[in-house]
């Protein structure tokens, strides 16, 4: 490990204890381990949450790390160009069908929505890595997504089920439980293990596609790890939290210029970053004072969207 | 001594055909210069050799086996191939960049101390060892050229195959990258090479192809085949060669003959 990702890990340690202390009642930590009767916001309420913001920001860190330099793209993002909402169409689907009372159904079908989305994007734009064609392929995705997701919500059959899926979407961590916690973070580990063996090849893109199958890449190989890697992380963490966008677009472009911009030694810090900036967001959102809990998606859109602007700006000369 | 040939190797990309039955042999030791018009089918003739294209008759033989029969990672350690105009996609510094042509050898401990020295010596031979801390995008076209020229020479393969990788030099870089070339050839390995300066040829080039149409004008000695004759013939011109004072031969293009 480098000194970046240690100090990411240090941040990701104080972050945590942080975020099991944080909230409407502050808990200091020694009390979860005594008789204390607030042992069990900690333990029921604030662990399980902790446990999803961590696995949550680090498998949509990586994503975004491996999907920038699988597309040779610094703007790709999960979250912005339709893997997110592909997932979310999945999702919804099940929430639509009542398919989310079995616990395995809901993420599995967010999973099967990310890999299709992803496996879209990277049979239109991988070979290429064509940024205006990428950049169009994502924006259609997300636009035929969203308008089937809007369908599920408008001919929904109940106006519970309506507002369920409403406020699912817009992506929170709240009162999420032990469950979730089982189904989701083995799912979000096996993807980012599967992203994580991928840095040689996405390295070796550096130099094109053609340099790359030269140098013993297999690009299908690599097609597969990326879309199954990718589908798994985002797709078990929107089932788990809902659309949380620009983690995979922020982390990665922070991290870059301490990693020598080499992609594969971007994967590990965008994963420990991802976890740092999510939890802390998390933490943000249960102490702002507002009436009810600020929504995670929201908030990280809020900051992302300045963010992804600022990119555009300072990038306008590349891309121009 | 090892060669790499085309044997009746025929290809087509999207349909259409670009080589048809292609004969052509590279030997060990020396440097071979595709030559032709655009279009001729160089660069996919280069990259049949590499392995890179899947032929739809005939075949690129290492040897005394196919090319696209040997596995990846031992084609990548024999082969060093070098594309046209290629991109770096991130703004990773000269050494690493140079580092990246030794993935092939990598284990799974990451580098040893011949990775070091092959990046040492590739980066020396390529005049870039002062640029090594320098990040990609802050080069010059003919720096960037030398240093992915490097990450080739990195790979320390048996065979180098490049696309142009002159094309983008001044003069004198031009001269200093191709003694370069031709040093890797004097150590013992292959050099392929598409070219479009006729005069970089006859300097460069021990042997040459001449292609046109996807097919093979000539192959043979350079001193023999780059004539008039036959140099006219390959891209519709008419030619005229001699030799300077201090001895080299040049070929100028007087006139179309189409």
């Amino acid at each position: 490990m480098t000194r970046l990702s240690w100090w990411l890990l240090a941040g990701v340690l104080l972050a945590a204890a942080l975020s099991l202390a944080a909230g409407k009642v502050w808990v200091p930590l020694d009390a979860w381990t005594a008789a204390d009767p607030r042992s069990i916001i900690i333990v029921e309420l604030r662990l399980p949450r902790t446990i999803l913001a961590l696995a949550v920001g680090a498998g949509l860190g990586v994503s975004g790390a491996a999907m920038q330099g699988y597309l040779r793209n610094p703007l790709a993002d999960p979250g912005l160009f339709g893997v997110s909402s592909g997932a979310a169409f999945g999702a919804v689907c099940a929430l639509y069908f009542g398919y989310a009372v079995q616990a395995w159904l809901l993420p599995g079908f967010a999973l099967a929505g990310a890999a299709a989305t992803m496996a879209a994007l990277a049979l239109i734009a991988g070979r290429s890595g064509s940024l205006i064609l990428f950049t169009l392929a994502g924006m259609i995705l997300t636009s035929i997504t969203g308008s089937l997701t809007a369908l599920a919500i408008s001919l929904a059959p109940t106006p519970f089920v309506a507002s369920e899926i409403v406020t699912w979407l817009m992506g929170a961590l709240t009162d999420r439980s032990w469950d979730d916690v089982r189904v989701a973070v083995p799912l979000i580990a096996a993807g980012i293990a599967l992203l994580a063996r991928t840095g040689r090849s996405l390295d070796a893109l550096t130099l094109g596609e053609q340099a790359a199958r030269s140098m013993g890449v297999d690009p299908r190989r690599l097609q597969l790890a990326v879309i199954a890697g990718i589908a798994l992380a985002v797709g078990a963490s929107v089932a788990a939290a809902g659309i949380i966008g620009f983690v995979g677009l922020i982390v990665p472009h922070l991290v870059r210029p301490f990693a020598g911009h080499r992609p594969s030694a971007t994967l590990l810090p965008s994963a420990l970053g991802g976890a740092l900036l999510l939890t802390v967001a998390d933490c943000v959102v249960r102490l702002a004072p507002t009436v009810s809990e600020l929504r995670l998606g929201i908030a990280m859109s809020m900051l992302g969207g300045p963010f992804f602007f600022y990119l555009l700006v300072s990038m306008r000369r590349r891309l121009a | 001594m090892t060669v790499l040939a085309a044997q009746r190797l025929s290809l087509t990309l999207g349909g259409k055909p670009v080589l048809h039955a292609v004969e052509a042999a590279f030997a060990a030791g020396r440097v071979t210069a595709l030559l032709g018009p655009n279009g001729a089918g160089k660069s996919s003739l280069l990259a049949c050799l590499a392995g890179l294209q899947h032929p739809v008759a005939g075949r690129a033989m290492l040897g005394e086996g196919d090319v696209r029969a040997l596995p990846a990672q031992q084609r990548a350690r024999r082969i060093g191939f070098l594309p046209q105009a290629a991109d770096v996609h991130w703004n990773i510094d000269v050494a690493t960049l140079v580092g990246l042509g030794r993935l092939p050898w990598r284990g799974r401990w990451g580098e040893t101390d011949e990775d070091r020295a092959a990046v040492t010596q590739a980066l020396a031979a390529t005049g870039m060892a002062g640029f090594a801390r320098r990040g990609v995008e802050h080069l010059s076209g003919g720096e960037r050229a030398r240093a992915l020229l490097a990450r080739v020479l990195a790979g320390r393969p048996e065979w180098l195959l490049a696309d142009e990788p002159l094309a983008s030099l001044d003069p004198a870089h031009q001269l200093e990258v191709g003694a370069q070339l031709r040093a890797v050839a004097a150590a013992g390995s292959g050099v392929v090479l598409v070219v479009h300066d006729l005069n970089l040829a006859a300097r460069l080039a021990d042997d040459v192809v001449l292609l046109r149409d996807g097919g093979v004008i000539a192959a043979g000695p350079a001193a023999t085949t780059l004539t008039a004759t036959l140099v006219g013939e390959t891209y519709g011109l008419t030619v005229e060669t001699g030799i300077t004072a201090s001895g080299q031969r040049y070929i100028v293009p007087v006139a179309t003959t189409s």
